[in-house]
């Protein structure tokens, strides 16, 4: 009834084609797909993925193959990137990094999602005690500092974790996810709060819908932008403190690759063979780069306020 | 006098308030303070009052959707509160609400069709699945919206239209009682009726009896049988609309009839104003006695210690309830009976379609319709008019269903 | 500088005064907004005039253009999305918009002021009322804090805030909507302006509340002989206070008219249309006549007369010829190509 702008209504009003249906995630791919932020992270990201996934498409060099004779020799010097101290090709190293990185970085978010998403719904939507609860909880952990937390978890960990390839990373993922969960279930909360009075909800709850029915299908499609682009970025921020516990000697360790101890194993040279620690620490730059512009165009897309 | 379908009594909905770390609660928002009320089969009780005093909760309560403190709703006779799960589904489907807001009432990532189905899919043995989107669309066509917009998205429909969906999704599982909380105060002046008209229409149609909340007094008094006004939680004074309007004995019913603006400029200075001192004292600590005597100009000291009861009261033409101590009655509005008076079709018309995919150029949404539907109507109109031409038809409406034209209004 | 109708005052401000008691006079106003999707043609061609102690009421829907017209004659539209291609607003004879940003500035408040319909954010939260309103007399007037301040409380009185002197230094959100309209009033009036432009002052409010503001408004009027322009969509609020009525639709006038004139017998569609469709507290019995559809897109408003798609009566000129605003009585004006027709209805 109020007059509002007209620019205002003019967003309500549709002068699209009628009949053309539309979602508002189309929506947003649609705005997506129009910002070179997005193709550009994409494109570094399918690069990222295939690495992890497919090294040898990158590379005939076994990255475990020492040329002793080699050793240090600057890039050119018949590699790439040359040859570390040990004489491992950097090239390699670098391209079966990305494994250790990216898997990481995934089980992490997908981890912190899991827990974080059905806390925070818990706490958001049933509220009370249970809110209070689980938030109370989210704050002792919050409370920790990443990088002492992981340190005290991963070292307390039994060793029965240091026996292969996918459970020495399962460990860091833990120790990730243990820490990392209570920033994405406030997040969730919040916006679980946020929608849960709307009237299509109370509409559904006026039908008989259960619990489920009103989370699944009003709550959460409603409540997940924000998340989804947080997450998004966290991925990036958590390749980078795998990278940090690496470094540090307590999260992936020899003879795993991982972008983090190359980086560790080269600062020694930091004067006098740079190459060595400049390759590994541009492959970590660059994915988590690629990552945290991901994140900004998820988020240009999914909050129409800021186009 | 029919059947009661839905029956209120005693209903109270306390809020705590509370403060401080530990959260104690220091006192309570007494929003709905005991009310009890009937409604009977197929009609409509208007409930009006002013902001904060209790109507919006009271839907609330009637829907279920809140708890009552104390009180009790009942259903055909049957208890609310002792109800078991599968009676209290059954008495949701009997009743359904109808929300204020088109604009947060319709979930942004759901389709029209999934909207309106969605009563289907959780009441699954109303409809047989195979059957569910023919159904959808019959209930679009019901409320006047066009059926093939079965898989558009909320955002892609006005106001009206909105509001319109959500009528469908109220009506779907073909409830008793439809109870609409200001399902007309968002909407613009010339949409606003359209909509009352539907809901006229689909009452008359489907026996659906209307709990009607509104702060409007005269939609209210247009739509509604019975009107009950609220002040402060309580009931002031409840009746038939010409009790109300025509002979209201409570002093708040009268200053808050006063006060309506009526669109006639011949009354400017005529009309009687009330003009009420101060403001409604909060709900958290009311008034004792009679919650208006703070600002009630017959107050004496009897109203500061005794509560009114709601009870038959004399209105000079006979009895209606009314919670004043001092109830007579006052005429603050004259009345006159327009019901044989006519519209001139020319301008207006009681139509309860939505139009806008028709008209040319229109609105929001009628969106690709929009470029071709002026030669549509022109053609339309053409065909129509072919051998007799009067003025007074609609060609949109002719274009859409030659028989309806025909139909007396 | 050299117009006639302004000349330097003693304090080298510039003081204005009406020609022939005429305040306000706008002339074939455009307003567009420049947004992603295309250009809405907000106001196209809206002319008229407020004399002194006159009240002008504009009625429309929302999207008709009556709040931007108020916003466009403030001077506080958003340029850009907003565009005034064309168009004159003149204030006692000078042309607030070819006018200096700083010599218009000084114009608001001492001689065009508004009053918002949402009282709430249109008061600042972090000030005390009586600081805002103090605020004016310190900008305009130079005036120290106590006089300010004491000035604040006599105008607080002058709106009937109970206990003025107390609740000087209360916050916004410590009083009721109406008190908080009272307060916005109070600094609207605070510096005497000739023109007062009320948009919506009371939709917000409670019936009660908004009896009792309007009839404030009315009474300020006649004691300080403001023009006032009442922006709303309420027809009984119309009745009650105007003197004339500009109806709007989709950008333009499509009726003027005197208060009485209008109601007896519109000389437009819509404002026939309008009136047919509204309940009325004084009638039983009645059936509603609604306008079928909706109100266009200001995007991609229709040929001819924008109302033509609602219109009952539409011909085929009324889908190619737009209908000039022309006087069809005396005093009257209406935008139909069938106005006579539409009076003696």
């Amino acid at each position: 009834m109020t007059e509002q702008s007209v620019v205002e209504e003019t967003h309500v009003q549709d002068p699209h084609d009628a009949g053309e249906e539309r979602s508002l995630a189309s929506d947003a791919w649609r705005a997506m797909r129009k910002n070179p932020l997005f193709w550009i992270s994409a494109v570094m990201i399918t690069v990222f993925v295939l690495m992890a996934a497919f090294p040898s498409l990158f590379t005939s060099t076994s990255p475990n193959q020492p040329v002793l004779a080699e050793a240090r020799s600057l890039p050119g010097d018949g590699t790439w990137f040359g040859r570390d101290f040990q004489g491992y090709d950097i090239y390699a190293r670098c391209i079966y990094g990305a494994r250790a990185s990216i898997l990481v970085g995934l089980f992490t978010t997908i981890g912190t999602v899991l827990v974080g998403g059905v806390i925070g719904v818990m706490s958001g939507y049933l509220g009370g005690w249970v809110d209070s609860l689980l938030s109370r909880i989210g704050d002792v952990f919050f409370a920790i500092p990443l990088l002492l937390g992981a340190i005290i978890f991963l070292v307390s960990l039994p060793g029965f974790f240091d026996s292969n390839y996918l459970l020495i990373v399962l460990k860091v993922v833990l120790a990730l996810v243990v820490l990392g969960w209570p920033s994405l279930a406030r997040l969730m909360r919040s916006s679980v709060i946020q929608v849960k009075p709307n009237d299509y909800v109370q509409a559904a709850r006026a039908l008989g819908a259960s619990p489920a029915r009103v989370i699944g299908s009003h709550i959460l499609p409603n409540a997940l932008a924000p998340m989804i682009v947080v997450a998004t970025i966290n991925l990036g921020a958590y390749i980078a403190a795998e990278a940090t516990l690496s470094f540090l000697g307590i999260g992936l360790q020899y003879p795993a690759i991982s972008w983090g101890i190359d980086i560790s194993s080269a600062i020694i040279g930091l004067r006098t063979t740079p190459h060595m620690l400049f390759f590994p620490g541009l492959f970590l730059s660059l994915a988590v780069l690629a990552f945290i512009m991901l994140g900004d165009a998820v988020r240009d897309a999914l909050d129409p306020k800021s186009r | 006098m029919p059947e009661v379908v839905l029956s209120a009594q005693d209903l109270v909905k306390h809020y705590p308030i509370k403060k401080g770390v530990l959260r104690r609660t220091v006192g309570h928002v007494k929003a709905v303070d005991g009310v009890s009320f009937d409604l009977h089969k197929g009609e409509t009780l208007g409930i009006v009052g002013e902001s904060g005093c209790g109507k919006s909760t009271l839907g609330r309560l009637l829907m279920r959707l809140e708890e009552p403190t104390a009180g009790s709703v009942s259903f055909e006779g049957q208890d609310f509160s002792g109800a078991s799960a599968r009676d209290t589904r059954r008495l949701r489907r009997n009743i359904q609400i109808v929300f204020q807001d088109p604009y947060t009432s319709l979930n942004p990532r759901m389709t029209v069709g999934d909207i309106v189905g969605e009563p289907f899919e959780i009441h699954t043995d109303v409809v047989p699945k195979g059957g569910r989107r023919k159904r959808v669309q019959e209930l679009l066509d019901l409320v006047g919206l066009n059926p093939e917009h079965i898989n558009r998205y909320p955002h892609q429909f006005s106001g009206g239209q909105r509001q319109r969906i959500g009528i469908a999704r109220g009506i779907a599982l073909n409830p008793r009682v439809l109870i609409c909380d200001e399902p007309v105060s968002a909407l613009d002046v010339s949409v606003q009726a359209q909509v009352v008209n539907l809901m006229e229409k689909l009452q008359d149609e489907l026996g659906l009896a209307y709990v009607f909340i509104a702060h409007d007094l005269s939609v209210v008094r247009h739509i509604s049988d019975r009107v009950g006004v609220m002040y402060l939680g309580r009931m002031a004074e409840l009746g038939e609309e010409d009790e109300i309007y025509a002979r209201p004995t409570h002093p708040y019913t009268q200053a808050l009839l006063s006060a309506v603006p009526v669109p006639d400029p011949t009354l400017r200075g005529k009309r009687e104003q009330i003009v009420l001192e101060g403001d409604v004292p909060s709900p958290a600590n009311p008034p004792s006695g009679c919650r208006f005597h703070t600002r009630c100009w017959k107050v004496q000291d009897r109203c500061r210690e005794v509560e009114p009861e709601l009870e038959l009261r004399e209105d000079g033409a006979g009895r209606h309830m009314s919670a004043c101590h001092f109830a007579e009655p006052r005429v603050i509005v004259e009345t006159t009976d327009v019901s044989d008076q006519k519209h001139d079709d020319r301008f207006a018309s009681s139509d309860v379609e939505d139009l806008s995919d028709a008209g040319a150029g229109m609105g929001s949404e009628g969106g690709g319709e929009t470029t071709d539907s002026p030669d549509a109507s022109v053609a339309a109109r053409a065909e129509a008019m072919d051998g007799d031409r009067h003025v007074g038809e609609d060609p949109v409406r002719i274009s859409e269903d030659p028989s309806e034209g025909e139909r007396p209004r | 500088m050299t117009d006639t109708t302004t000349r330097p005052s003693a304090s080298g401000e510039t003081e204005y005064v009406p020609q022939d008691g005429k305040l306000l006079e706008v002339e074939d106003l455009h307003v567009e907004f420049h947004t992603a999707d295309g250009v809405a043609k907000a106001i196209n061609g809206v002319s008229f005039d407020l004399h002194q102690g006159e009240s002008l009421a504009i009625l429309g829907e929302s999207g008709s253009g009556k709040s931007v017209t108020a916003q466009a004659i403030m001077g506080i539209l958003d340029m850009p999305p907003a565009v005034i291609p064309g168009g004159h607003i003149r204030y006692c004879g000078q042309d607030l918009l070819t006018m200096p940003e700083e010599q218009r500035r000084k114009t608001r408040g001492p001689e065009v002021s508004m009053i918002f319909q949402d009282a709430l954010s249109a008061l600042n939260p972090v000030f005390p009322v009586g600081w805002q309103i103090a605020e004016m007399f310190r900008i305009h007037r130079d005036m120290n804090k106590s006089d300010a301040l004491e000035q604040a409380v006599r105008l607080m009185e002058r709106v009937q805030i109970p206990g003025a002197k107390d609740r000087v230094k209360a916050y916004p959100h410590q009083f009721s909507g109406g008190m908080r309209q009272r307060i916005m009033i109070a600094v609207a009036i605070a510096l005497d302006p000739a023109v007062l432009i009320a948009d919506e002052p009371t939709t917000a409010l409670d019936v009660t509340v908004q009896a009792q503001i309007m009839s404030l408004l009315e009474e300020l009027q006649e004691e300080r002989q403001m023009g006032l322009i009442l922006i709303t969509h309420d027809l009984g609020v119309v009745a009650d206070v105007a003197d004339r009525i500009a109806v709007m639709y989709a950008g333009r006038l499509v009726e003027k008219a005197d208060v009485h004139d209008l109601y007896a017998s519109p000389a437009h569609p819509y404002t026939r249309g309008l009136l047919e469709s509204i309940p009325r507290l004084d009638q039983k019995g009645q059936t509603l006549a609604a306008i079928g559809g909706l109100p266009p897109n200001l995007m991609r408003i229709p040929d001819g007369c924008a109302f033509n798609p609602r219109c009952r009566m539409a011909q085929d000129r009324c889908r190619t010829e737009v209908p000039e605003l022309r006087e069809v009585a005396p005093g009257r004006l209406s935008a139909c190509h069938f106005a006579e027709e539409v009076i003696d209805a």
